[in-house]
């Protein structure tokens, strides 16, 4: 059973093909528990690898067939089964299968809901192969293909324009960070002469390749991440991508793609450690984008984009952590997030969805009264992003916080305190804008079953999640790492951050204390700034769009003037030239012969010249 | 008498000729023009057995030839030309263009 592994992605995949076939025709019902059932066999199979690999220590065989020779090179195919693919393959096809069964509701009245669930089907078969992928090849398959998936699923509404552009700039933005994964892959078989994970870390483990090589791959890989991740200067296509359906946005840009990143930084962390250079850029860029995202959080009205820009913050948190040499941390904190991030990202979908399709938090109010049940588990995914005990947010964040502390790059650790307070209070302030106050709409939807299981069997994981590496440290264990002692005061003023953050949500947007535009005033220009997301688009926009539109222009009136005149020229001689011959050829006799006699006049005129040349 | 005036005289009539064959659209008028210059080489010929540099009766001879199958070609050229006439009613050569191409 454990040698047929490898079959976990081919569910999903069968699943997509059959709806694919009954896209028009298929009843909707039929169409979308096919999906459900499926992801769930891939779910089940998951969790029996689970209980054998990480809960009996057994190890999995690796599946491998050769693919391509490419000289003396093998190019395989396969899949592999170590403990953080296991833990991952878990995430994937739990998470998958869950907001499978919530879009069943979410999507009921969308016409092309067949479509959404063979996408998702082909996203959820994509994420899983690229998760049990053993070489670099392979993962870049997968990786584009995940692409392909967001592409297509932040783009579902196609008819809307902004849709549009949010699907475009995702796939152009992750294309940027591709082409750095796709050169370190490049890098790698030319060094290595192998995609092969385990042949590659050999030959790093033997020193084949030097220091700089391998800072060079590892950062390149980085970049790859940085674009699938959203990390700091690509970030700006994850808020965007917000413009799909809702459920999209918690499988896709929150729980499970934009994690392939950190997953990436995770799997190649061998390569990491050996570079102290890479570990630094991957932690300062975490930092960073963590407290960049958590900053413009604060200001952002749309439900979805606060989510997304602090789901751009918790993938900076992995980063940190996983550059500041906590691996088990890094990963940790992915794992967590994946469910709590999905079940704020569901929770939302249902406010949405209760609101009748109003994304404004300005316009909400008092939907505590009316939805008890949400209320409660959004509180439940908010105490556990914000880290408070035992939420399951808490202790994924500590252990970053410890091993950033360990690592000493003390700026960066009190630049993850004060991302930490910021998203402790943009989170409650979108609790108390949403479910507190006065109640502004009377009658709210009724949410169905579909809505509520995966949501509760969600906020279930984001409370007990935590408790994997505490007390006994279990994913460390998984992972092969030492365990770092741990220091009392660090939870402490994690914690405390974290109240104080919700103690200024609750003063300004519940007591109303302090009101909050004086609170806007006081930040002075940085309201505008986060508001504004630190005019990174507008930016980019000058920057990069414009010059390249101007550029592309340049190039547009060269091909259309020179190029296209030439070619033109070229059209038209001869059909210049071919009338000019056919106007001779008119049929008349009399027109031939006075050709014929021009001829000889210029005959007799040559000859005679040329006598008296000669 | 010279032999130029006669050779001069013989080149305007082929000039004439000419002429006609290039500018005239009615076909009769060509048929006309033909025949001028066909008497034109047959005048040459006349001048030279007559006023050559080796003068004898050759060149007339080959005039009566000459003359014998122009006016066998000028019968066999109207009669095409009534055949064409049937077919196409017009006389004007430009008409018969059907070898345009």
């Amino acid at each position: 059973m454990l040698s047929y592994a490898w079959t976990i992605p081919l569910f999903p995949l069968f699943a997509f093909v059959v709806q694919l076939l009954l896209r028009t025709k298929g009843n909707k019902k039929l169409v979308s528990s096919l999906g459900v059932v499926l992801t769930f066999l891939s779910f089940v199979f998951s969790v029996y690898l689970v209980v054998h690999s990480l809960v009996w220590n057994q190890t999995i065989p690796e599946w491998k067939v050769n693919w391509l020779h490419i000289g003396a090179n093998v190019v395989t195919v396969g899949a592999s089964f170590t403990p953080i693919q296991v833990a991952m393959l878990f995430i994937v096809s739990l998470v998958s299968c869950l907001v499978q069964i919530y879009s069943m509701g979410y999507m009921k009245e969308d016409k092309r809901s067949n479509t959404f669930f063979a996408y998702l089907s082909l996203f959820t078969f994509s994420m899983l192969g690229l998760v049990i992928a053993p070489n670099f090849l392979e993962l870049y398959f997968f990786w584009e293909l995940v692409g392909v998936c967001s592409f297509l699923l932040v783009g579902f509404y196609f008819y809307k324009e902004s849709a549009k552009q949010a699907a475009k700039k995702a796939f152009i933005v992750t294309r940027i960070g591709d082409v750095g994964l796709f050169i370190a892959i490049c890098l790698l078989f030319w060094e290595v002469g192998s995609f092969d994970f385990d042949v590659v870390k050999q030959a790093v483990d033997a020193n084949q390749l030097s220091s700089g090589m391998i800072t060079l791959i590892a950062i390149l890989i980085f970049v790859g991440a940085i674009g699938k991740s959203g990390q700091f200067p690509l970030h700006t296509w994850l808020p965007d991508a917000m413009e799909g359906p809702t459920p999209v946005s918690a499988l896709i840009h929150a729980a499970t793609m934009v994690a392939a990143g950190v997953f990436l930084v995770a799997e190649t962390f061998w390569l990491f450690e050996e570079s102290s250079t890479a570990l630094a850029i991957v932690s300062y860029i975490g930092g960073f984008t963590a407290l960049f995202a958590a900053l413009i959080a604060l200001t952002q009205t749309d439900i979805k984009r606060v989510l997304a820009y602090s789901t751009v913050s918790q993938l900076g948190y992995m980063m940190l952590g996983l550059g500041s040499l906590g691996l088990s941390s890094g990963f940790f904190h992915l794992l967590t997030h994946a469910f709590f991030k999905a079940l704020l990202f569901l929770a939302a979908g249902a406010v949405i969805v209760a609101y009748s399709h109003e994304q404004d938090i300005r316009k909400m109010g008092g939907l505590w009264k009316q939805q008890r049940w949400l209320g409660i588990a959004f509180l439940i995914g908010a105490f556990s992003i914000a880290g408070i005990p035992p939420f399951s947010g808490f202790f994924s964040k500590d252990e970053i916080f410890l091993a950033v502390f360990q690592s000493g790059r003390y700026d960066l650790f009190v630049a993850a305190l004060l991302a930490a307070f910021c998203t402790a209070f943009y989170m409650f302030r979108l609790f108390y804008l949403v479910f507190a106050g006065k109640v502004t709409k009377e009658k709210t939807k009724t949410l169905s079953w579909h809505f509520k299981v995966p949501i509760w069997i969600l906020a279930l994981f984001s409370v007990i999640a935590g408790f994997l590496q505490y007390p006994k440290h279990l994913i460390s264990g998984w992972l092969d790492e030492t365990t770092q002692t741990a220091l009392w005061w660090i939870p402490v003023v994690v914690t405390l951050m974290a109240v104080f953050g919700i103690f200024l949500a609750y003063a300004v947007y519940q007591k109303r204390w302090v009101s909050a535009h004086t609170l806007a005033k006081l930040s002075g220009i940085g309201y505008r700034l986060s508001y504004r997301k630190f005019y990174i688009d507008e930016c980019y926009e000058a920057l990069f769009v414009w010059s390249l539109k101007g550029l592309g222009w340049i190039l547009m009136g060269w091909d259309r003037f020179f190029v296209g005149g030439i070619a033109l020229f070229m059209k038209s001689m001869p059909i210049q030239l071919s009338e000019m011959s056919s106007r001779i050829q008119n049929g008349q006799v009399q027109r031939y012969i006075l050709i014929s006699v021009i001829g000889l006049l210029l005959l007799l005129l040559s000859i005679t010249v040329g006598r008296f040349i000669s | 008498m010279y032999l130029t005036s006669y050779l001069a005289l013989a080149a305007i009539l082929f000039c004439i000729g000419l002429y006609g064959i290039l500018t005239k659209r009615n076909a009769v008028m060509l048929l006309f023009s033909v025949e001028l210059m066909l008497n034109a080489v047959n005048l040459n010929l006349v001048a030279f057995s007559r006023l050559g540099f080796y003068p004898n009766v050759e060149g007339q001879i080959f005039t009566f030839f000459t003359i014998t199958v122009a006016a066998a070609e000028a019968a066999v050229g109207l009669a095409i030309l009534i055949a064409l006439y049937r077919k196409k009613e017009t006389a004007e050569a430009d008409q018969y263009n059907s070898m345009k191409g």
